[in-house]
């Protein structure tokens, strides 16, 4: 009984839930997506198949991260206390978004525009781990989201 | 054995009618159940010893290589096998019928075990390196998907034969009454399995047809929820095989009976009906599916099976108790429980499956299937430490009790070392609760299932979670020692096992009756009356016991599941 109230309260009140926003985009869609993003927040040009993930800081709102053997793309620059709407997608094959120490994780498809609607809570340098198994070299898939 | 002029013996020991074309296949399937299983338990081996960063034994491309091995040996081909065993085995023993088609059967095994081949090869040669998963867009060497596509039709046709049996059973008028519980417990289970194998077939034909370049690529999203269909009810499959072996012995070991037989069905059902929805646990923190969706198939309809595994817990030592008791052994609480033939394997693997199922599946599973709980769960290595202890540490440990009964029973042989089978169950049992437990805390700790290295790129994690990862590695060994034993001792019992043709096997010891008069004994899972006498039996003999541990287990639960609630809350806020 106990169990079966939690998870709608939790759904209303509760802060954390994940709620899969998402939308159909082709992956070079997003990817072109992105690097507009990155491209109006930085000044310069980044592409993805360069294969290095600039450092973007963005004011709250939309914001954008692509998922890529074996790499998270861009590093993104946060600030502390301020909502942002993170869309995380995949380039090729599915990947694990899994934020650390706060060990929050999600599911990155090909095809879905994953809306996560986060609010950071402290400064620090946070891991982004890949885990789901993305091909040989998936462990070293590791990214990093800033939060000043 | 006495007369097989109608092809069938009779057993010496439970005095079943043993059907030997069944027999046969059970025989042929069994000791291919236990290949697989071998075959995976080294694999098992390498994978625990790699992941104890300390070892690190094998390197990166044989790591996932094994991985994907190991799970598909496992989770697919060993259970597979065995359960079609067991199918072959109640069907024509218990309802004391021949085997519907001796061709059937051929083509059965022959198509399951040139798939599982197949399959094999593909992932040894190193053109399957996708996980047992196999989730699109990763693309396998057709041959993988055409081998798995082999074994769950092959599987498929094994139960359909199980059907056409129960049906010549019924219309030769074999039994009377409604089956036996282990029967209906058995068809459950063939019930699901029919579910499952069509949701294999609808997610791997279109794959295999990919892979050949024919069509276009299936959508990953509806791969996964598909695949889940096959890869969540495939482990109902063996829940459902587990709880009826748990009740087989049971009572062969104490002489238990179900407390009350109506209940114990129900609860069959409830398995039937709402497992499918609870494989939506595996998508809780997928794109596109909506918290509405994901709750609804996670709540209500999961705790209904859930309920159903429940009413099992306690049922089973239930009507352990209260079968001690009525031999005399009434002492304090649990006097039953001490006094049970803890040196017989058979009830030792029963009960250590039981507690360890329980405890550490039922706990663990109820609250990652949370929706928002699978947040801080998702990937980590917390799902792989609860599907542990409840297919090996439960199912597997079940099959093993069940196969010092069946292995003497149908070979005619008498077990090998027998001290040594005494010890097995724990230390197998051990093995996997230690690492099971390393997997699930290491898990807490944010530590990525599936990942060769986790300090690819410098320290993320903390000396604890390295503890942990020791912990898998060295509780991977013990199991795996435990495991070997199994194996060495049945091959080492079919080869040089003292006969028993024509004679009844040696008991490996149940309890003594204290009080005057011999109770009750009639012939396990063999048709009886209603279940008035044991109710009745049941008043006689409270079960003060088991409710302590139910309280212990639902106390333990609420910690657990609070405690993850908290950690949750401690994250960041995310919609």
């Amino acid at each position: 009984m106990v169990m079966s109230l939690m998870m709608p309260y939790w759904h209303f009140k509760g802060k954390q839930n994940s709620s899969g926003e998402a939308y159909s985009v082709k992956p070079a869609d997003f990817i072109k997506r992105t690097e507009k993003f990155i491209l109006a927040n930085t000044g310069t040009e980044s592409l993805l198949e360069e294969g290095l993930s600039p450092v973007v800081a963005a004011p709250p709102g939309e914001i954008y991260l692509v998922a890529k053997q074996f790499l998270w793309f861009p590093t993104l620059k946060l600030r502390a206390g301020e909502t942002y709407r993170l869309h995380v997608s995949a380039a090729d094959f599915q990947h694990g978004f899994s934020l650390q120490p706060m060990n929050m994780n999600f599911q990155v498809v090909p095809g879905y525009d994953h809306v996560l609607t986060i609010k950071p809570q402290a400064p620090g340098t946070y891991p982004i781990v890949c885990n789901e198994f993305c091909g040989i070299g998936h462990q070293n898939m590791i990214g990093k989201l800033i939060v000043e | 054995m006495s007369d097989n002029k109608n092809g069938k013996r009779i057993c010496a020991t439970t005095g079943l009618p043993i059907c030997l074309d069944a027999e046969f296949f059970v025989k042929c399937n069994a000791v291919l159940a236990v290949v697989f299983l071998l075959i995976g338990g080294i694999g098992a081996l390498l994978l625990a010893l790699t992941r104890w960063q300390t070892v690190h034994l094998l390197p990166v491309d044989w790591f996932y290589r094994i991985l994907t091995l190991h799970g598909l040996n496992m989770l697919i081909f060993w259970i597979l096998f065995f359960e079609v065993a067991i199918l072959y085995f109640v069907a024509t023993s218990l309802l004391n019928v021949k085997l519907a088609s001796v061709k059937t059967a051929w083509v059965s095994l022959i198509m399951m075990f040139v798939g599982a081949v197949m399959v094999d090869v593909t992932i040894l040669v190193g053109q399957a390196d996708v996980m047992m998963t196999s989730y699109l867009p990763l693309l396998a060497h057709p041959a993988f998907y055409l081998g798995i596509i082999l074994v769950a039709v092959g599987t498929l046709i094994g139960v359909i034969l199980y059907f056409a049996t129960l049906h010549k059973a019924k219309k030769e008028k074999t039994y009377q009454g409604s089956v036996p519980l282990v029967v209906f417990g058995a068809t459950a289970a063939a019930i699901i399995a029919v579910v499952t194998l069509l949701h294999g077939a609808i997610v791997m034909i279109p794959t295999f047809l990919h892979s050949m370049g024919w069509i276009a690529q299936p959508d990953p999203l509806w791969y996964r929820m598909t695949w889940w269909g096959l890869g969540h009810m495939s482990q109902q499959v063996n829940v459902c095989a587990m709880v009826s072996v748990w009740y087989l012995l049971g009572a062969l070991t104490t002489g238990a009976k179900p407390l009350n037989e109506t209940v114990c069905r129900g609860a069959f059902l409830l398995y039937i009906f709402f497992i499918n929805l609870a494989s939506a646990h595996h998508l809780l923190v997928d794109p596109a599916i909506s918290a509405g969706w994901k709750i609804w198939n996670t709540s209500y309809a999961m705790y209904l099976a859930v309920l159903a595994s429940m009413i099992h817990g306690f049922t089973v030592p239930a009507s352990v108790e209260v079968a001690m008791r009525q031999q005399g052994y009434v002492k304090g609480l649990f006097g039953w429980l001490t006094a049970a033939p803890w040196k017989n394997p058979g009830f030792s693997a029963f009960f250590l499956s039981l507690v360890i199922f329980g405890f550490g599946g039922g706990i663990t599973g109820v609250t990652l299937g949370t929706q928002q709980i699978n947040i801080i769960a998702h990937n980590t290595l917390r799902i792989p430490g609860h599907f542990h202890v409840t297919v090996v540490g439960g199912t597997t440990l079940a099959f093993m009790g069940l196969a010092f009964y069946v292995v003497p029973l149908l070979f005619q042989r008498e077990y090998i070392f027998k001290p040594l089978a005494r010890l097995q169950p724990y230390l197998f049992g051990i093995g996997i609760t230690v690492m099971a437990m390393g997997m699930s805390f290491a898990g807490s700790m944010g530590v990525s299932r599936r990942s060769w290295d986790i300090e690819a790129a410098g320290s993320i994690y903390g000396p604890a979670a390295h503890l942990f990862l020791a912990a898998v590695g060295i509780g991977g060994v013990l199991a795996f020692l435990g495991l070997l034993l199994f194996i060495l001792l049945t091959v080492g019992t079919l080869l040089f096992g003292r006969s028993i043709v024509g004679k009844p096997m040696e008991s490996w010891g149940t309890p003594k009756p204290l009080a005057v008069g011999e109770p009750e004994h009639t012939p396990i899972g063999l048709p009886t009356g209603a279940g008035s006498p044991a109710l009745a039996m049941a008043e006689a003999h409270p079960t003060q016991g088991t409710m302590v541990l139910a309280l212990v287990f639902l106390l333990s639960f609420a910690v657990y599941y609070f405690a993850n609630w908290k950690a949750l809350a401690d994250a960041w806020p995310v919609r």
